[in-house]
């Protein structure tokens, strides 16, 4: 760890992870002495920025591997590449963005906060969301927002197979394509409340896109209740 | 949980390099594999040198019967019908590389140690295999000395069958060629029982090897990897991340559902397949690369002395 300035606001403090290693940088980052973090050379490691819980701003510089900044609870962190399976899985609140792409299971569980990914995000985007709002730039994989309970996934792009399959009460909005919709996922009207946060939504995430492009899918609630045709 | 790291390199000035470039692919998926650790390597001539064969093998653990060869002059003397036969040793491999035809040298090892089991065989290949910590494993297959154009190697976390090195991937049943598996398949007995059935040979109970039978089978009978790889999604049910490679092909392919990761960085010098992303990062040149992951059913496939 090399700190640039004294342990104060506006402060950077710099760690390389070709010398550290995650647990000392996630130590830091758990009682931050500093205000502001640069992470260099991830080299694709696991849980980098994980269980971050004060208002602090971590820009990691390379691609990360699996649960990058997942628990995140109020920081801001800025992955400058590619992010691996669970990026900000069970985020509470803050901003992750990845200027990349992102694996699968992006966002999941997560119960607030923003996740913004600028390139696409792959298999089982948003699963099980139960608060978060998730603005992917590009395309979503197969899958995604799989028993989303709550919050709003926002594609720019086109959406693969089974999109929303046993969606609740998550809203999402997709630009391109949908491959297919899953199970109680259907199509639903846009009104002007829907233009409105998707207009929020994209400029949270810094991404130039009109809300008028955009359709809206969501649950048909058949399966809110048990069905006796359902049973055997 | 499995490891798989696999390069195929376009740049012949890389080929010196493929070795070592794959070791430190290979140490970045240890934790994904504790148990057990395979290599193949293709074109590395002091392994198979020109105008030879090769076969790899795995004797008994001990010897069945006190005439049973265990040091490679005996070995070598064992195999009296096999012109000038170069034996190593590396672990629980032996390796048989001779100045003969594939399928003559396998018949010969097959009928001079008749309680050997054939894990590679090929022109090109040299596959090694075993049970132990990966890192030395590495060290006793000497990857990092290793030259060629194409390799794979493959941590083994077991789930499917025992820890037994029969059980290690890679599993190369056809000349030339290799198939790592990560996930399980759900119905190979009976894919095993057909190809039993259509007189097909098993050496472990390993479900893995019953994808590398049916893909060596669908090559035989005249296709290439992206079709049998086709045929394989078609067929199989279960979890896989496969990487095949062949005598001048290297394929890539996943199951609907995709739980396995997977990951391919290609440049002009080079495609990689790893599992994770971490196992790719310091190939040179990877800043430029393109890196995606493989979608669910979709065979990716590349051939040696194709453009990029």
């Amino acid at each position: 760890m090399t700190t640039t300035a004294g342990p104060t606001p506006g402060t950077t403090t710099v760690f390389d992870l070709g010398v550290t290693g995650v647990r000392a940088l996630n130590a830091e980052l758990h009682a931050p002495t500093s205000r502001h973090y640069e992470v260099l050379r991830p080299q694709g490691a696991h849980a980098v920025a994980a269980g971050i819980d004060t208002d602090i701003a971590v820009d990691v510089r390379g691609h990360v591997g699996y649960y990058a900044a997942g628990m995140n609870d109020g920081g801001r962190v800025t992955v400058h590449g590619n992010a691996g399976t669970g990026v900000a899985e069970n985020m509470m609140s803050g901003l992750v963005r990845v200027t990349g792409d992102a694996s699968q299971s992006a966002g999941a569980t997560a119960h607030g906060g923003l996740l913004v990914v600028e390139g696409s995000a792959s298999m089982r985007c948003g699963i099980s969301m139960k608060g978060v709002d998730i603005v992917v730039g590009g395309d979503i994989g197969p899958m995604s927002a799989f028993m989303a309970q709550a919050g709003r996934l926002v594609v720019c792009g086109d959406a693969g197979a089974s999109l929303g399959d046993s969606i609740y009460e998550a809203r999402v909005y997709v630009r391109g394509g949908v491959a297919s919709l899953g199970a109680d996922c259907v199509e639903k009207e846009v009104r002007p409340e829907h233009r409105a946060e998707l207009a929020e939504l994209l400029a949270a995430a810094g991404i130039d896109a009109d809300p008028a492009g955009f359709r809206r899918y969501g649950s048909a609630r058949r399966l809110y209740h048990f069905t006796s045709g359902n049973s055997y | 949980m499995c490891g798989i790291v696999g390069l195929h390199l376009r740049d012949p000035e890389l080929h010196p390099l493929l070795g070592r470039l794959l070791e430190t692919m290979l140490g970045q998926v240890v934790e994904r594999g504790p148990d057990s650790a395979g290599v193949a390597v293709y074109g590395d001539r002091r392994r198979v040198p020109a105008g030879h064969a090769a076969v790899s093998l795995l004797l008994p653990a001990a010897p069945t019967t006190p005439n049973t060869p265990t040091s490679p002059a005996d070995l070598a003397a064992a195999l009296r019908d096999v012109p000038e036969p170069l034996v190593t040793t590396a672990g629980d491999t032996t390796v048989v590389a001779a100045p003969v035809g594939v399928e003559a040298l396998v018949g010969a090892v097959r009928a001079a140690l008749p309680e050997a089991t054939v894990v590679g065989s090929g022109t090109d290949l040299t596959v090694y295999k075993g049970t132990g910590h990966p890192r030395g494993l590495a060290a006793t297959y000497d990857l990092a000395g290793a030259q060629g154009w194409q390799g794979l190697a493959h941590t083994r976390m077991a789930t499917e069958s025992a820890v037994t090195p029969q059980g290690c991937h890679p599993f190369s049943v056809g000349p030339d060629q290799c198939l790592v598996h990560n996930g399980s398949f759900a119905n190979h007995a009976t894919i095993r029982r057909e190809l039993q059935a259509a007189g097909h040979v098993f050496d472990s109970e390993n479900d893995s090897e019953v994808g590398a039978r049916f893909v060596a089978d669908r090559l035989a009978k005249g296709d290439d990897l992206d079709k049998a790889l086709r045929l394989l999604c078609e067929r199989f049910d279960g979890f896989y991340t496969l990487l095949v490679t062949s005598a001048d092909g290297f394929a890539v392919v996943r199951d609907a559902i995709a739980c396995k990761p997977a990951v391919i960085a290609e440049t002009d010098r080079w495609v990689a397949m790893a599992s994770e992303f971490r196992a790719l990062a310091e190939l040179p040149g990877i800043e430029r690369a393109r890196i995606y992951e493989p979608e669910p059913e979709r065979v990716y496939a590349w051939q040696r002395g194709a453009t990029a």
